[in-house]
């Protein structure tokens, strides 16, 4: 059985074109660009053209690419470069909902004696706008929001956030992993500083990150070694998953479009039909602003790690913010920020499509899952 | 994802006796849906008290559905008596093992259990007895101290696996570590000192008294003799100058009797030869 993955913000499978590109850079082309000979002479030009394929994404320049191993380092890197530019300034601002990428490492900061401010969200997955304009101070020296909630969808109004801060000279992060190639960016137009992507949410491999740091912005690198992406961040390039970056960058750009249609009306279709076919089934994140590729549906009273199993059965490749299904106790932060009910909290699942998805996949989970949460709710007690 | 075992597959995609028995002997629930598993176990008995069906509703995750339908399976057939002596490990074993962030749910299947059999006898286990711990996930100090003491554990994370205590805001923690360390002080049950043959205890006494007594004794210039042992007595004869010693007695108390009970056994008594 042909597995149907909606798992997607999980991670992607590498696009055939992607892979194509990236393979002659392990047996070949395998040199390295800093070398003086040919073998690793020729390397550099193709790096170029990979960072300009990945600025072109997202309006930048190429000079402002810096590639990294993965979306962890790019937030790792973009947060120690603002602390260290101004390290008068103790205060930080972010969100309830992000990734332990910045999450876990705001707790950390705090632990070192930094304020942290994290804005809560509502009902909808919003954020608290006007809070977080009335915690920007004099002594925050960074504020780092996401782009798209990866369990959600939700998008924040991020360029708002970053002109705001611009106004109070206070440096602007946003960890865009789950936004790049899903929706239109163009950082020429905003005021964003420092953006986050990560390669293996858009059909390149893992391994491979990049970090977007607006020219005339202060930086200071993380990985401190060589002279590689001009002393920004020291270790050999990883050639081939750059490679793959850019051309994955690029086949994002090419298929933008797509994504904002077929991949959003195959999740409208998938969502609206489990809501039909499904009691006490809702939505989580509001549906005004969310990343077309995402839907994330509570059905209560019963727990998302059997469904995923049961689904799994059937081939169906989920994911779900329930506690049991990470290995901790309680249901995810996000689901919690919210304040989405325990008793919808447990059984959300989160189905996240990519262009590779078909209306057979989404045929299937319809009429796979309905029988499924009705059986759970019949092993149920609350039921 | 999970390890799961070939046994909890079966029993989580096909769990046994699901449902709920009418009019049933016994009723126990335990879990809740804040705490992300609950459980409902109803049993009937024959006249002769033994179970002859028993149904369980589950809600929670795969290793809690498969504890709950492999607690029926284990039950169905045991008299009262037997089946209340299941214990959560024979239920993980039950299933081929649980990975151990999962142990809570058979945890939680024993409770059911003995909930459902205390409602049969009439009794009632006290609701929450202790002090509350883990605001989390509602988890006292006793029954922290029972996790612990049936399953040895020794780490928070152990509890935590086992009692679901410590896995939210971890503010318990330093609570959790204190129950710990209380615990693993508590004196053992007094291991059963090997009981000694005549002639070992005797001998082990003559090497004490060589060993441990008599060089302090002979620096004053006295001694000791081993005259005989009849029980836990131990009668010795004073030579030399403990014969004529005042605090003789005192000397055969403090010294040779605690040596004694230090070295061969607690309950041994030294008394002096009647001269």
């Amino acid at each position: 059985m042909k597995p149907v993955y909606v798992d997607n913000n999980a991670t992607t499978r590498v696009a055939p074109e992607v892979f194509a590109a990236m393979e002659p850079y392990f047996c070949e082309m395998y040199g390295n660009p800093s070398s003086m000979h040919s073998v690793g002479g020729t390397i550099g030009p193709k790096l170029k053209a990979a960072r300009k394929q990945v600025a072109d994404l997202i309006g930048a320049q190429p000079d402002e690419i810096i590639f990294t191993s993965c979306g962890t380092e790019s937030d790792n890197t973009a947060v120690h470069a603002a602390l260290t530019a101004d390290p008068a300034r103790r205060h930080i601002v972010t969100s309830r909902v992000e990734h332990p990428a910045i999450g876990s490492l705001a707790g950390s900061l705090s632990k070192q004696g930094y304020r942290i401010t994290e804005i809560p969200v509502d009902g909808d997955g919003c954020l608290d706008m006007k809070l977080l304009e009335e915690s920007l101070t004099p002594d925050t020296a960074l504020t780092s929001i996401m782009w798209a909630n990866n369990e959600t969808g939700v998008i924040f109004p991020v360029e708002k956030i970053a002109a705001m801060c611009r106004q109070r000279g206070i440096t602007f992060h946003t960890d865009a992993v789950q936004a790049v190639g899903k929706i239109p960016i163009n950082l020429a137009l905003s005021h964003i500083d420092m953006l986050s992507l990560s390669g293996h949410k858009l059909h390149a491999p893992k391994g491979v990150g990049a970090l977007y740091v607006r020219k005339g912005t202060k930086f200071s690198p993380f990985m401190i070694g060589g002279h590689q992406e001009k002393g920004r961040r020291a270790g050999t390039e990883n050639v081939p998953g750059i490679i793959a970056l850019g051309k994955a960058c690029e086949l994002a750009g090419a298929n933008l479009e797509k994504e904002n249609t077929i991949v959003k009306s195959l999740r409208d279709r998938l969502e609206s039909e489990l809501i039909r076919l499904i009691p006490e089934a809702k939505v989580n994140g509001t549906v005004k602003a969310r990343t077309p590729n995402t839907s994330n549906i509570s059905f209560a009273n019963i727990e998302g790690e059997s469904i995923l199993l049961m689904l799994n059965e059937f081939g169906i490749c989920a994911s779900s913010g329930s506690a049991c299904t990470s290995g901790s106790l309680e249901p995810s932060h996000v689901m919690r920020a919210m304040g989405v009910p325990f008793t919808m909290a447990h059984g959300s699942i989160r189905f996240s499509l990519s262009i590779y998805n078909t209306e057979e996949d989404i045929e299937r989970i319809i009429k796979e899952l309905p029988p499924i949460v009705k059986r759970l709710r019949e092993l149920s007690p609350f039921t | 994802m999970w390890e799961y075992t070939d046994k909890v597959k079966k029993h989580f995609l096909q769990p046994s006796n699901v449902g709920e028995i009418e009019n049933p002997d016994g009723i126990g629930d335990v879990g809740s849906l804040s705490c992300g598993d609950a459980l409902r176990l109803t049993f009937k008995l024959d006249e002769n008290e033994k179970i002859i069906d028993a149904k369980v509703k589950t809600f929670g995750c795969a290793s809690a559905i498969a504890s709950g339908s492999a607690l029926t399976e284990m039950m169905i057939g045991k008299t009262v008596t037997e089946a209340e002596e299941i214990s959560n490990q024979q239920i993980a074993d039950y299933l081929g093992g649980l990975p151990k962030e999962k142990m809570h749910c058979s945890v939680m299947g024993q409770e059911a259990l003995e909930k459902a059999i205390a409602c049969y006898r009439g009794t009632t286990i006290e609701e929450k007895e202790g002090e509350l711990v883990c605001e989390c996930f509602g988890v006292t100090d006793l029954e922290i101290i029972r996790a612990v003491q049936e399953n040895n554990l020794k780490t928070i994370e152990e509890v935590t696996n086992f009692t679901k205590a410590g896995g939210g805001c971890e503010r318990c923690h330093g609570d959790i570590a204190k129950i710990l360390l209380e615990v693993q002080h508590q004196p053992q049950p007094e291991e059963k000192q090997p009981q000694l043959s005549n002639i070992q205890k005797m001998r082990l006494i003559e090497e004490t008294i060589e060993r441990e007594i008599r060089p302090s004794l002979q620096l004053d210039g006295g001694d000791i003799e081993l005259i005989d042992i009849i029980g836990n007595r131990v009668i010795v004869a004073t030579r030399g100058a403990c014969s004529a010693c005042k605090s003789a007695p005192i000397t055969l108390k403090n010294l040779v009797e605690a040596k004694l009970r230090e070295f061969v056994s607690p309950d041994l008594v030294v008394e002096e030869v009647s001269k």
